[in-house]
């Protein structure tokens, strides 16, 4: 009887000994989960998902603080994504918010009166320029956030649609005859009942 | 808009359905031969049955209907099942198992190209679990009973269950070789004492190995015809002959020879028709030897020492299952990669 | 007799070369506008150094090479600039891109030629040559040559000549094997050269046994030690890793180059043109192309870069019932968005299409998982799983099971009883695959740059946090400084200051404009 709870009584304390160590040894710097949802997310740091950019909303959802479907820019694959990361159900975009085609922001250099307020609003620091200086967008990195639209006193900045060039174009999906047989595979059949038909 | 290659080898679905269909001719030939016109009823019957049934899943599922039914894969299943039911089956036995193997086997995992367990195997298997008695009533080959029905008797029987006067069923019906050899071996008779009985052939049963030969010479056709490929039928004959023939060489009176268990029961039908069902099965060489290695000794176990008369159609689900595994662990190495990772 | 090796797979579609052998190559009459792309080759478009108006002369620069991978655009002929602007070409897309129009002047007048004998010169030398020659591989892909003969410092055993042209219908380098045998051996000697490879190889296929014999004999008249070899006709064996396999037996290791192993391949064309560019100093102008399939004389022409295909059709006589063209061949080509686009560097051959030639595809049925694909893959790959996840668009898994491998040569659409579009799912698959790689660019480049603008905005608080934290503490010193008995003359000093702030505070209070005053003698305060 008492060996017997020696017995249990060592393996016990030898398997917490492996489990600490192991909790010491293999210990994760930071959240990772954090950086797998920031990943996730495309770094427009727009705020449209009512927080101050990517990470701050990557945090909360980590944190369980806010739904998954609140990315606009991200679209339904970002939430697919997301739900397939944290073993969620996908749900469609929250609120009003529709996905729009990329742009990118272009200011009218004419009208503008260098008031720098755009380059304060801009999160990636894609515009340049100076105080009662002419500014402009540097479009290879401007995220299409919007954010620099609303602050523009003379309203000389506008969103413009990135137009499918020889460079960016991309082979569409295949449309053939007996389409709807696409549709058998579960996950695809997922996707495919959301973005309604297949694109191309 | 218009997709290269422009060019297509002149080939479809519904032509190597076609020609597998064409493939079974030899042995229902022979089969019809031995036992009777009845058989054609159940093909008959199995084929309207699998047809409706995909017709009314299609419309369910809101797929075009037309180019489904005509790529003779309905009609494979179909075929495959009636040639796995006893000939003198009631005639809801076969619809039952027919459309259960088209709606749920088939239809409900996708349809055509996404089953992935063979739709005819499924039916076999609801039938006999279901329906024990009736899937054990098999047809006496001809000349071995005293009794036997003109072809107006046996429609008679298959669809109103009425037998002439003075008949009875156990008359008319026999275990099958495989089923009587299991009985007779718990019996503490030896196999030489039971391969005397007058149910027994040349090498299997009598009757049904001359199916077994039919079946074997359609197989051929499909091999040469590249329908299929080689690796399935070889590994799967070669290692149902090698695990018989160690118990046989081991203990002669108590295992029966490796070539009884080629020329009884499904296994012919299994290695050339069941097993290399392609949607069921792998796709790599390798992993179809593993596949049907593994089929054929479940199909030995399964006959040998456990309950069910014969193996092929378990041996066959349960492999089906693997098969995604088999496939992941078997891939091939590709051009310019050493070693697939 | 050299040893060949296999390559796994191919398939044997019906060749349907003969209807365009039998009579030579015919040269193009001048067409009456030209059409010039500044993109005809892979790697950065051409940036023009023309003007619309300006006159140029036959051979003349009109597109210099722009970045590493790029070429240089000639004039084909002399006669005015009338446009640079957009216009259709032979693109899958369909979309336009940046050509000039050339209206010929007829006569046909050519700039000052400089042939170079290539052993004066040194590698580099060389490369620069052809890079300012345009000379690109003519094999289908456009590669810029030089960029293929810029190899460090990796010893190339095999130079390889691919006269292979497994496509069915194409028959261009058929014909210039034929009949220009000399000129490619010469261009082979020049790039055996370049690259001082220990032996050249042409890999011709039996089906082409003029070309063969053609070959031996040109490489016999020049006294070299070159070697043909016939290989099987299989499809698709002109395919450069295929034809390495075939030929030495060697597999291009997945993601590296034929170099990486000692090997280099060159179209035969192109062995062509770097014989025309170095000892004639012409630049690539013209090209071989096969004009076959509806046509009522389907043959091959020699026709300038640029040349309406419209042109070109026409002199081959396309039969009415034509309802399209393709660029390329039956197997690989991309159907043309219209008949006016023009000939380019990479156009090989035109089929003209009809329904009954190539009749439309039977719809597809689901995939039976048949693996005929499998058997037909050069590439060992799993064609049917390929396209599972490509359909699905799980595309993870698709670059697991090795998509970027494949060459989309089309066998496995060819064989597949479903007739499923096989190669374009590979190409959606890809080129999404491809575009999402750039956008996770981007998202990380914006990442930086968002992290980095928080950084400085903490960094700028934290700087004027420490500014007020250093102020206050002067501010203390100094009260800790005043409490010192003063001299007189301070004392006075402190009064007459005083006084004075007395004053502009009573001029403030007086001024209409307080507050801007009053600002600055706070400031003047401080």
């Amino acid at each position: 009887m008492l060996s017997a709870l020696l017995v249990m009584a060592g393996i016990a304390i030898a398997l917490g000994a492996v489990l600490g160590y192991a909790a010491i040894k293999f210990r994760v710097e930071g959240n990772p989960l954090v950086d797998k949802i920031d990943a996730i997310l495309p770094q427009t740091q727009c705020g449209q998902c009512g927080f101050p950019g990517c990470k701050p909303y990557a945090t909360a959802i980590a944190a369980g603080e806010a739904d998954i479907n609140k990315c606009p820019p991200g679209g339904e694959e970002g939430i697919h994504k997301l739900a397939e990361l944290l073993g969620m159900e996908f749900k469609p975009l929250g609120g009003n918010a529709v996905p729009k085609p990329k742009s990118v922001a272009f200011i009218d250099e004419a009208t503008c009166i260098g008031c720098t307020l755009c380059i304060q609003a801009c999160p990636v620091d894609a515009i340049a320029g100076a105080a009662k200086q002419m500014h402009t967008i540097i479009a290879a990195e401007c995220t299409g956030c919007e954010l620099c639209v609303a602050p523009c006193p003379v309203d000389c900045i506008s969103m413009k649609v990135i137009e499918e060039k020889i460079t960016n174009w991309k082979w569409k999906y295949p449309v053939y005859a007996l389409n709807t047989v696409e549709t058998t595979n579960v996950a695809g059949a997922a996707l495919q009942k959301t973005n309604g038909r297949a694109p191309g | 808009m218009i997709f290269t290659p422009l060019i297509s080898k002149p080939d479809s679905v519904s032509a190597i359905m076609l020609k597998v269909l064409l493939a079974l001719l030899p042995g229902i030939a022979m089969y019809v031969w031995y036992f009777g016109p009845a058989i054609l009823v159940s093909i008959t019957l199995a084929s309207i049955t699998a047809l409706s049934t995909e017709a009314l899943m299609l419309k369910l599922r809101r797929r075009p209907i037309a180019p489904f039914l005509k790529d003779n894969s309905a009609l494979l299943t179909a075929w495959l099942l009636a040639l796995s039911i006893p000939p003198l089956a009631p005639w809801w036995l076969v619809v039952v198992g027919t459309a259960f193997a088209i709606a749920i086997a088939k239809q409900l995992y996708g349809g055509l190209g996404n089953n992935p367990f063979n739709p005819a195997m499924v039916g076999y298997a609801v039938l006999i679990i279901s329906f024990p008695m009736q899937m054990t009533h098999w047809l006496a080959p001809q000349g071995l009973v005293l009794t036997e029905l003109s072809f107006t008797q046996q429609l008679d029987y298959i669809f109103q269950g009425v037998l002439p006067h003075s008949v009875t069923l156990d008359a008319l019906t026999m275990a099958t070789p495989l089923d009587t050899l299991k009985t007779h071996l718990h019996l503490d008779e030896s196999v030489q004492q039971i391969l005397n009985m007058t149910i027994y052939g040349q090498i299997g049963g009598h009757g049904s190995e001359m199916a077994a030969w039919g079946f074997l010479f359609g197989g051929l056709y499909l091999l040469a015809a590249r329908i299929i490929s080689w690796h399935i039928p070889v590994a799967y004959l070669g290692t149902l002959f090698v695990i018989a023939g160690i118990f046989h060489l081991v203990d002669p009176t108590h295992y029966v020879a490796p070539l009884f268990h080629w020329f009884s029961g499904a296994a012919i039908l299994g290695a050339f028709f069941i097993l290399t069902d392609p949607v069921s099965s792998p796709t790599t060489n390798k992993g179809r030897l593993i596949f049907a290695a593994g089929a054929a000794f479940l199909t030995y176990m399964i006959r040998t020492f456990g309950g069910f008369p014969d193996g092929v159609a378990f041996a066959t689900l349960l492999m089906n299952i693997s098969v995604p595994l088999i496939v992941l662990y078997t891939q091939p190495k590709v051009f310019g990669k050493k070693d697939k990772s | 007799m050299r040893k060949l090796n296999h390559f796994h797979g191919g398939i044997h579609p019906p060749s349907n070369k003969t209807q365009s052998t039998q009579v030579a190559i015919a040269h193009a009459p001048l067409p009456s506008k030209l059409i010039v792309p500044f993109h005809q080759h892979a790697g950065e478009i051409a940036k023009p150094v023309v003007q619309v108006g300006d006159h140029v002369l036959k051979g003349q620069l009109i597109g210099m090479p722009d970045g590493f991978v790029s070429s240089a655009v000639h004039a084909p002929t002399s006669g005015t600039i009338t446009a640079i602007d957009l216009q259709l070409i032979a693109h899958p897309s369909g979309l336009p891109n940046l050509c000039a129009t050339l209206i010929p002047d007829g006569k046909d007048e050519w700039v000052e030629r400089k042939a170079v004998d290539y052993r004066d010169h040194s590698q580099p030398e060389l490369q620069q040559l052809l890079r300012m020659n345009g000379v690109v591989g003519l094999g289908g892909a456009a590669f810029p040559s030089d960029v293929k003969l810029r190899i460090g410092k990796q010893k190339i055993k095999t130079l390889i000549l691919n006269g292979a042209e497994c496509e069915p219908y194409i028959t261009c380098d058929d014909m210039l094997m034929r009949e220009r045998a000399n000129e490619i051996v010469q261009g082979a000697q020049m790039l055996r050269f370049m690259l001082d490879a220990d032996e050249v190889l042409y890999g011709v296929e039996d089906n082409k046994p003029e070309a063969i014999a053609a070959l031996q004999q040109a490489i016999k008249e020049s006294n070299l030690n070159h070697d043909v070899v016939a290989i099987p006709t299989v499809y698709p064996g002109g395919s450069a890793k295929q034809l390495i396999r075939v030929l030495t037996g060697l597999e291009v290791p997945s993601g590296k180059l034929p170099t990486d192993i000692g090997v280099q391949c060159f179209n035969v064309a192109t062995a062509y043109s770097v014989c025309r560019a170095l000892a004639h100093g012409e630049p690539l102008l013209s090209r071989i192309i096969t004009i076959t399939g509806n046509v009522r004389r389907a043959q091959n022409f020699e026709a300038l870069i640029g040349t309406p295909i419209d042109y070109l059709v026409a002199l081959g006589e396309a039969l009415s019932d034509t309802d399209g063209y393709i660029m390329g061949g039956p197997m690989m080509g991309i159907p043309l968005p219209s008949v006016h686009v023009p000939v380019v560097k990479a156009t090989n051959c035109i089929i003209a299409t009809s329904a009954k030639l190539f009749p439309q595809p039977q719809p597809s049925m689901p995939c039976i998982r048949c693996t005929r694909c499998v058997e037909a893959c050069p590439a060992d790959l799993q064609p049917q799983d390929l396209y599972w996840f490509a359909q699905s668009k799980e595309f993870g898994k698709a670059q697991k099971f090795s998509l970027f491998d494949c060459i989309e040569c089309g066998a496995c659409s060819y064989v597949c009883p479903s007739h499923i579009p096989l190669v374009q799912y590979y190409r959606f698959a890809k080129s999404e695959i491809r575009a999402r790689e750039h956008d996770k660019q981007l998202a990380d480049q914006a990442r930086v740059r968002h992290e980095f603008r928080e950084h400085r905005f903490e960094r700028e608080k934290q700087e004027k946090a420490d500014k007020l934290a250093a102020r206050e503490a002067a501010a203390q010193a100094a009260k800790l400084a005043s409490t010192q008995p003063l001299t007189p003359q301070q004392l006075a000093e402190q009064a007459d200051l005083e006084a004075r702030r007395e004053h502009i505070r009573e001029v403030a209070q007086s001024s209409v404009e307080n507050t801007a005053v009053e600002n600055t003698t706070e400031r003047t305060g401080n």
